[in-house]
């Protein structure tokens, strides 16, 4: 009995221990200092603009002239009375741009990755563009369509530092803390030129492509620009001018983004009915059993017509070129034993098997294995001290693979239009959430191989356990239930060849 | 999706376990209830309880699901009773729980839950009119006691929270019929899920969760004798913090999860075997907020074994 008594007092004290405070991994970073500033960056290649001055930026005042001076002066009165908030904001700033706009991001696709209820007739409301704040909120941000933005926000992202590199490298002009020594490096020091301030840049690229990616965020994301901005200015980094210049040109940069995002057909790639009855028809033509949504009510496939976007690396002769053979037939003895094989790793999974399904779902609610990927980057990348530029460019890398990787599982999973375990057999169960789209290949092989294979370039000393990782999400899908082993190895051929891509264009791009 | 939290008060009579979306109960002369062993009497036993629901609650919107159909909930537990003295008891109970759904894909979940004991004293005791007063104290608390997943809702059989409880219970009963109140306050631990991260109203990029305390009442009133113990049971819980549920999203441990559940218990001492006892009842989840409108009931049987040497029982009932 005194046990008990112990063993009750002893579960309070541990309890009550226990509720420490939880912050985030990258709560509490300090400043970014990177060890090269890679002041050649303006001559790297770019993605979309032909020139890194293809937007003008006019030659900042001098130094000595009124208006510089009246720019050190706002710093100076900022400085002089600076709150215990803003100096939090310039700690979380510091830490850098390209770090903290990608977490944003992240947040984002979280917050917008929820599938439409459906409506009283059991049809599903699809979100709508042109009306972003009516329920179903727009976006749908699901693994294709946010792999899709965070490969134009981070490739934007890389052309805008580009461009504001080649400037910096123009103009010369010195930081502010360089100039007048009575202002405070509160943000760490830098050889870097402050015309024009690449966090503004960053800022400016950002905000502006929010009014294609998520529209109803416009108002709360330029907050985050002006909290950023002004983190600038006060910390030192930055005058007035610098950010000004900035802001401007990412937003010019970031209309050329943008108008290709409206040309790219992704806003087609929900189709129609007749495409959807067609996928049906066509895969039935060839003697094989068509995907059949799990849902109830039936939902129409995730993005069918995703397959035909425009890439970054690819093209759409490459994405055909891509595909893989196809999956064995659905009437044959290799599905049946597939099926079977399936059906036995669900049938009692074991605790560290449901940690793998867990650790990798990214599904409702996430942000996406595009996400988890760019976590995994940015978790790294914090070590390396990048510069800024160099961040966006290992971004860009990653990303465009990312949507590229994206863009041809989609084709191939329409091209096939192959069932899921569970439809074979009903009595797969699954770990989680039972995506609403084919098989045939698996999502998370092609976005955690395309991702593994261009970080495994990035950060070569890591390329073994990227590879693992990539292996180990690709099994989590078969652990869940969701997929055969046959959609992961093939799906894992198709994405390593997509990162090789972004290999390709990494070895002539000018950063190595 | 999972089920409601831990509440920790199964003890020794009755318990009904109700996950995510349907809170847990346990009725009947427990950590709940007036009733106290006697001195050196160990009451030892075993229940089963059945919840299931087809409705829950997504923030304050009520809805079915077609791709769950009814998430059941099935318990089995043990517990045992000891007295210290008639003014002091402990008691502790160890449930094992199983979930599935009826409709969609989602695997089940099986396994041995948490460990759960009370420390019930009773300082105050004494005639107020024609009746007794009486006040209990209790301390409680819970741990897991094995590495089942709870970022797993509805389908988790459990939070896998730490928890500790204090609670407040005051009983008057005049002749054979009584009336029980109870107010409960529960800490709950932090949890460490398999993800690293997740999003609540932002994202959170670390594998630990906050966890909302409880704030629980329950009220019970009906016919107490010697022989028999008929009940009805109005209980409340709300979690202090956490956060809805979105339209179509899925469920999180750290859901605020509230319930209001109506339900009515029986104890039955048989006269046959001295010591045996029956107990039973059922409850309904009447209001709730990121929670299954659960049913539920629950059947259990009690012997007690008297290592005093004198008559068996426990106070209250005779």
């Amino acid at each position: 009995m005194q046990r008990i008594i112990l063993f009750s007092l002893i579960t309070l004290v541990a309890t009550t221990a226990c509720n420490k405070n939880i912050s985030d991994r990258t709560a509490n970073l300090p400043a970014l200092q990177p060890a090269n500033q890679d002041l050649n960056a303006g001559s790297w290649k770019l993605i979309l603009l032909s020139r890194p001055d293809s937007f003008a930026v006019a030659a900042p005042a001098a130094t000595t002239s009124p208006l510089y001076v009246a720019d050190l002066n706002e710093i100076k009165a900022y400085q002089a009375h600076l709150s215990s908030d803003q100096a939090s904001k310039i700690k979380y700033w510091s830490a850098g741009g390209v770090l903290r706009w990608n977490e944003i991001m992240r947040d984002l696709m979280a917050k917008y990755n929820l599938p439409p209820y459906q409506n009283l007739d059991g049809t599903y409301p699809a979100p709508n563009a042109a009306n972003p704040f009516a329920y179903p909120l727009f976006p749908f941000s699901n693994p294709p369509y946010a792999a899709r933005a965070y490969g134009y926000v981070s490739a934007a992202q890389y052309d805008a530092l580009v461009a504001c590199w080649s400037y910096k490298s123009k103009y010369k002009r010195p930081a502010p803390y360089l100039v007048d020594s009575a202002i405070k490096a509160l943000a760490g020091k830098s050889v870097l030129p402050s015309y024009p301030s690449e966090g503004a840049v960053l800022a400016g690229v950002t905000a502006e492509l929010m009014q294609l990616f998520f529209p109803d965020e416009i108002a709360n994301i330029q907050q985050k620009l002006e909290e950023q901005e002004l983190s600038l200015i006060a910390s030192g980094a930055a005058t007035r001018s610098d950010v000004t210049a900035g802001e401007t040109l990412g937003r010019q940069i970031a209309e050329v983004f943008i108008t290709r995002g409206r040309g790219d057909n992704a806003g087609k790639a929900g189709g129609t009915s007749t495409d959807w009855n067609g996928l049906v028809t066509t895969t039935q033509a060839k003697n094989q059993i068509p995907w059949l949504s799990l849902e109830a009510p039936l939902r129409p496939p995730m993005l069918p017509l995703f397959g035909k976007v425009k890439g970054f690396l690819c093209d759409s002769a490459m994405i055909v070129a891509l595909r893989p053979g196809p999956p064995p037939s659905t009437s044959s003895d290799e599905m049946k034993q597939e099926t079977l094989d399936a059906y036995n790793t669900i049938k009692n999974p074991s605790r560290e098997q449901m940690r793998i399904v867990q650790f990798w779902a990214d599904g409702v609610g996430t942000y996406t294995p595009a996400g988890h990927w760019n976590a995994i980057a940015a978790e790294d990348f914090i070590t390396r001290n990048f510069s800024e530029v160099r961040w966006a460019r290992n971004m860009a890398l990653l990303n465009m693979a990312e949507m590229d990787a994206g863009i041809s599982c989609w084709d191939i999973k329409y091209f096939y239009f192959n069932p899921r375990p569970t439809q074979m057999d009903p009595r797969i169960k699954t770990l989680t959430g039972i995506p609403n789209f084919p098989s045939y290949v698996s999502g998370h092989s092609m976005f955690s191989f395309a991702a593994s294979t261009i970080l495994g370039h990035i950060i070569p000393e890591r390329a073994d356990a990227y590879n693992a990782m990539a292996q180990e999400a690709a099994n989590s899908r078969v652990y869940a239930g969701i997929h055969y082993v046959i959609d992961c190895t093939a799906g894992k051929t198709v994405a390593q060849n997509v990162g090789n891509l972004a290999i390709q264009r990494a070895k002539v791009d000018g950063a190595e | 999706m999972i089920r409601l939290p831990n509440l920790p008060r199964l003890a020794f009579a009755v318990a009904v376990v109700f996950l995510f979306l349907q809170p847990r109960t346990l009725k009947a002369q427990t950590d709940e209830d007036a009733i106290m062993m006697i001195k050196n009497n160990f009451c030892v036993g075993g229940i089963y309880s059945y919840s299931s629901w087809d409705h829950y609650w997504e923030g304050k919107f009520k809805r079915n699901n077609p791709n769950l159909g009814t998430v059941k909930t099935q318990m089995t537990g043990l517990m045992g009773t000891y007295g210290i003295s008639r003014k002091l008891n402990v008691l502790v109970n160890a449930p094992y729980v199983w979930t599935n759904a009826t409709a969609g894909t989602l695997h089940g979940q099986h396994g041995i839950q948490d460990l759960t004991a009370w420390i019930k004293w009773m300082p105050i005791e004494q005639n107020i009119g024609n009746g007794v007063l009486s006040v209990y104290t209790l301390a409680g608390g819970s741990v897991p006691l094995t590495n089942y997943i709870s970022d797993y809702l509805p389908l988790s059989i459990g939070l896998h929270s730490r928890t500790a409880s204090g609670r407040l219970l005051v009983d008057y009963q005049l002749g054979k019929f009584f009336v029980t109140a109870s107010g409960t306050y529960t800490w709950r631990s932090d949890i460490t899920i398999d993800r690293n991260s997740y999003y609540t109203t932002s994202l959170h990029l670390t594998n630990n969760v906050d966890m909302p305390s409880l704030l629980s009442f329950n009220f019970r009133t009906g016919y107490r004798s010697d022989r028999w113990i008929i009940e009805a049971v109005l209980s409340n819980m709300t979690t202090q913090g956490g956060f809805d549920i979105r339209k179509n999203d899925m469920p999180f441990p750290s859901n605020k999860m509230d319930a209001t559940m109506a339900g009515a218990h029986f104890k039955y001492n048989f006269t046959v075997v001295d010591g045996l006892s029956l107990t039973g009842g059922g409850n309904y989840t009447v209001a709730g907020r990121n929670v299954g409108q659960s049913k539920a009931f629950d059947i259990g049987v009690f012997y007690i074994l008297d290592f005093s040497h004198k008559k068996k029982g426990s106070e209250k009932t005779k």
